[in-house]
């Protein structure tokens, strides 16, 4: 641990430019009432461009529930809401929302007020309750933008209805704003959140270089641009600044583990309550997670997009985002991703909050084992919810995978 | 009456011989999971459709694919598939509901070598004009599957034939259960249970018949009145007969239910002229839905109410698989809302197996002396 611990991982000047950011946007979100403006509760991988060319405030309940993990608060609230009734088993994410939306007793004092709630059940069935909840709670119009699932193809039918959803959608911003949709805005914020995705994904690329000038670790915190505030210039103009600023790193050899020895692939969402935890004791073993499939989902399906039809591409592009296909999909993804980072060991986080991102994982082990012949190791816990998460049993099991990785690599302990 | 109850009783308790039996004599059997399934278009093919439960005594075969936090329905699927149990169906469907089904379709299909296989990738969300196009698009799709892998042709006649023959299975499991919380059967609720779990395996055909017959049977007989209390259960799947007979050892009988095995699986007929296609569509767009698809964010608690009401029931159980979510994510409002009717009701999770007997007796019995 010493090494890791006299060798402070250098801060990243675009930190605190982030924060400023994000304050900016809850304290413009908080205050919609007194400027009129209006706010859509949405989902992490919806479409919220239409939203932002509507001038209508999106706030992101999953963001918040990362807050709240962060900040240790995970394990009160989710008691609190199985206190209401909802089981222990269910999304972390959706139990903290749940009982924040009724107490206010988040970070941040809560989240403010919907004026209406935009659910897509791209990345889970889950959304889909969660927001119903909602919708019951706060008694606003909700939208249900339905991307079938693609398990080997996204079939035609499936494109015609999604097409469809897009004029639905539409209809439902004019009545809920009482405005007419502005196509022309709208295909404006649809290239700025490209550009805005393209940075993101030349960010995490830089990472590909050995050493490596960030984690992944880095990538969760500043990924809550991209979620959040996706399709404004803001973005654009951060991601380009924290772009130049890895690039500086890479120049002067600013490197995110000192002696990185090891590099890692991180699959599913962070450990929000252990992040320093992790990557302490990561670094403790010289190891560096260079990359991961979470943050790489906000950036993924651009191969879809069409530059100059933002707006009618859009229906593929969040349709086929990457959990929203078949595992033997994710372990393709997975694997480019190990080659591309040059990947020593694959960490899987079994998160009990998420099935639908963790079932399936030990298929993909196997398959990531057989093709890439590189040690993959498990650790479990509920993203948000630290009351099970064992310690313990996590630094034995990430101990024997770095000593599985150094006998691999034909080096002693 | 005992002996037809019997076929189903067994049928339902031992789906696998039932199978194993159907396919000696040459049929081809595709397995499903899911009401959402269009079963009616595989009967169409002239393939037995045959819904297994994930019961099974042995479910370790999963463990090297799925983590423990999974429901015993998908687990014990995916356990019988690898198992070699299922060596006798020639194919299975995956409907599109919940998170878990989705993910054991893609570890199914990337594990087992079962023939025919094909997802269902319905809509979630059963409201507008656009979902209802996907849905006969979707049912569209699986017929022209089934006749490239099965090298047949499913008519809109074959389709037709087969909605009538699930009409009729239909009506009379509704007239069954009919009797039975009226008080004019011989039939115990258990019963009922089996019959509607059997309707899902017996050959339809031949489960057709003996419904009718079952019906038929009951001309003339009068009501009984009981001193039991009447309750109801809410949940998915229940393929636990002991249940139902512990109940009724506690003072309660199971007069009506919203269960997947049972009133979700049979309510609703479908047009039986017209396009057979858009027909069946339509009776998922009215039936009751299950927690996985959104009607309206109040059309189950208003349901549930109003059977609560029309079958003066006293009191609901809801029956909550582990690690099921989108029957967990309801449960809380569900409940809310029966209080508010004053209608008690009473939370039981299980797991594969049920817990021990005396202490689930007086977990009833508690409830019901309390109703
Ligand atoms: S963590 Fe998983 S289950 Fe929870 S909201 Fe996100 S995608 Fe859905
Ligand atoms: S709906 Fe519930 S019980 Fe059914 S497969 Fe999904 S998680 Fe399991």
């Amino acid at each position: 641990m010493s090494a890791a611990d006299s060798e402070k991982p250098r801060k990243f000047r675009a930190a605190k430019r982030m924060r400023e950011i994000m304050t900016e946007y809850y304290i413009e979100a908080k205050g919609a009432g007194s400027t009129g403006k209006k706010v859509a509760w949405i989902t992490s991988g919806g479409p919220v461009e239409p939203l932002i060319a509507m001038d209508v405030i999106p706030v992101y309940p999953e963001n918040y529930g990362a807050m709240i993990g962060a900040s240790h608060m995970g394990g009160d609230l989710c008691a609190k809401a199985e206190a209401m009734g909802y089981s222990t088993d269910l999304c972390s994410y959706a139990r903290a929302d749940i009982a924040c939306a009724r107490e206010n007793g988040g970070p941040i004092g809560g989240l403010p007020k919907p004026d209406m709630l935009i659910c897509c059940n791209n990345i889970c069935g889950t959304v889909l309750k969660w927001y119903e909840t909602h919708a019951r709670y706060f008694d606003v119009p909700l939208f249900i933008f339905d991307t079938p699932f693609c398990h080997t193809e996204f079939p035609d039918i499936a494109r015609k209805y999604v097409h469809r959803q897009l004029d639905e959608y539409v209809a439902f911003l004019e009545e809920a704003c009482g405005r007419p949709f502005d196509l022309e805005k709208s295909s404006e914020v649809g290239r700025r959140s490209l550009e805005g995705q393209r940075l993101w994904q030349e960010v995490l690329d830089t990472a590909a270089h050995r050493p490596a000038p960030m984690t992944a670790f880095d990538a969760f915190f500043f990924l809550a641009l991209i979620v959040t505030l996706r399709g404004t210039q803001v973005v654009v103009d951060f991601y380009r600044e924290l772009l130049s600023e890895m690039r500086e790193r890479i120049e002067q050899g600013v490197w995110a583990i000192p002696n990185e020895r090891f590099r890692l692939l991180w699959d599913n969402l962070p450990v929000w309550y252990r992040l320093k935890w992790l990557s302490d004791t990561f670094a403790s073993h010289d190891a560096c997670l260079v990359a991961d499939t979470y943050t790489t989902a906000w950036c993924g399906s651009m191969k879809y997009i069409d530059e100059n039809d933002f707006f009618g591409s859009m229906a593929e592009a969040y349709t086929r985002i990457y959990l929203n296909i078949g595992v033997d999909e994710m372990a393709k993804t997975i694997f480019s991703m190990i080659d591309k980072y040059q990947v020593d060991g694959l960490v899987m986080h079994s998160n009990r909050s998420c099935k639908p991102y963790s079932f399936g994982q030990y298929d993909i082990m196997r398959m990531v084992q057989e093709e890439k012949g590189i040690p993959c190791m498990i650790i479990e816990s509920h993203m948000t919810d630290e009351r099970s998460f064992s310690e313990s049993q996590t630094l034995t099991r990430i101990e024997a995978f770095m000593e599985m990785i150094r006998q691999r690599k034909g080096l002693r302990s | 009456m005992e002996r037809i109850v019997e076929e189903f009783k067994k049928a339902s308790a031992d789906p696998i011989a039932y199978g194993r039996a159907l396919k000696e004599d040459g049929r081809k059997i595709i397995a499903f999971f899911c009401t959402y399934t269009p079963e009616e278009i595989i009967h169409a093919s002239g393939v037995h459709p045959m819904r297994l439960f994930g019961t099974t005594r042995d479910s370790s075969a999963a463990d090297r694919h799925l983590q423990a936090y999974c429901c015993s329905l998908v687990r014990g699927a995916l356990a019988q598939a690898l198992s070699g149990e299922l060596d006798f169906i020639d194919g299975a469907v995956f409907p599109h509901t919940c998170d878990s089904i989705q993910r054991l379709s893609d570890i199914w299909r990337l594990n087992t070598a079962y023939g025919f296989f094909a997802d269902v990738v319905l809509p979630v969300k059963l409201t507008s004009a656009s979902a209802r196009s996907y849905f006969e698009d979707v049912l569209a799709k699986l017929r022209s599957d089934l006749e490239k892998g099965l090298s047949t042709r499913i008519s809109d006649d074959d389709l037709r034939a087969s909605i009538r023959t699930y009409n009729s299975i239909r009506a009379s499991l509704s007239e069954l259960y009919g009797f039975v919380s009226r008080g004019a059967s011989p039939l115990l609720p258990g019963d009922v249970s089996a019959l509607v779990r059997g309707s899902m395996i017996l050959e339809r055909s031949a489960a057709e018949r003996l419904l009718k017959e079952l019906v038929r049977a009951h001309d003339g007989i009068g009501r009984k009145d009981t001193n039991l209390k009447r309750v109801m259960l809410v949940g998915g799947l229940c393929d636990h007969p002991d249940i139902y007979r512990l109940l009724l050892d506690s003072g309660a009988l199971v007069v009506w239910d919203d269960l997947c095995s049972g009133s979700r699986y049979f309510e609703g007929a479908i047009p039986e002229d017209g396009d057979p296609i858009a027909n069946l569509a339509g009776r998922y767009f009215e039936r009751a839905v299950c927690p996985a698809k959104h009607s309206s964010t109040t059309a189950r608690a208003r349901r549930l109410v109003e059977a609560a009401i029309r079958e003066r029931v006293q009191g609901v159980i809801f029956l909550q698989l582990k690690f099921c979510d989108p029957h967990a994510f309801d449960y809380p409002y569900l409940k809310e809302t029966l209080d508010s009717h004053s209608i008690p009701s009473m939370l039981l999770e299980i797991e594969d197996q049920l817990p021990p007997e005396g202490q689930l007796l007086t977990r009833f019995e508690t409830f019901v002396q309390t109703i």
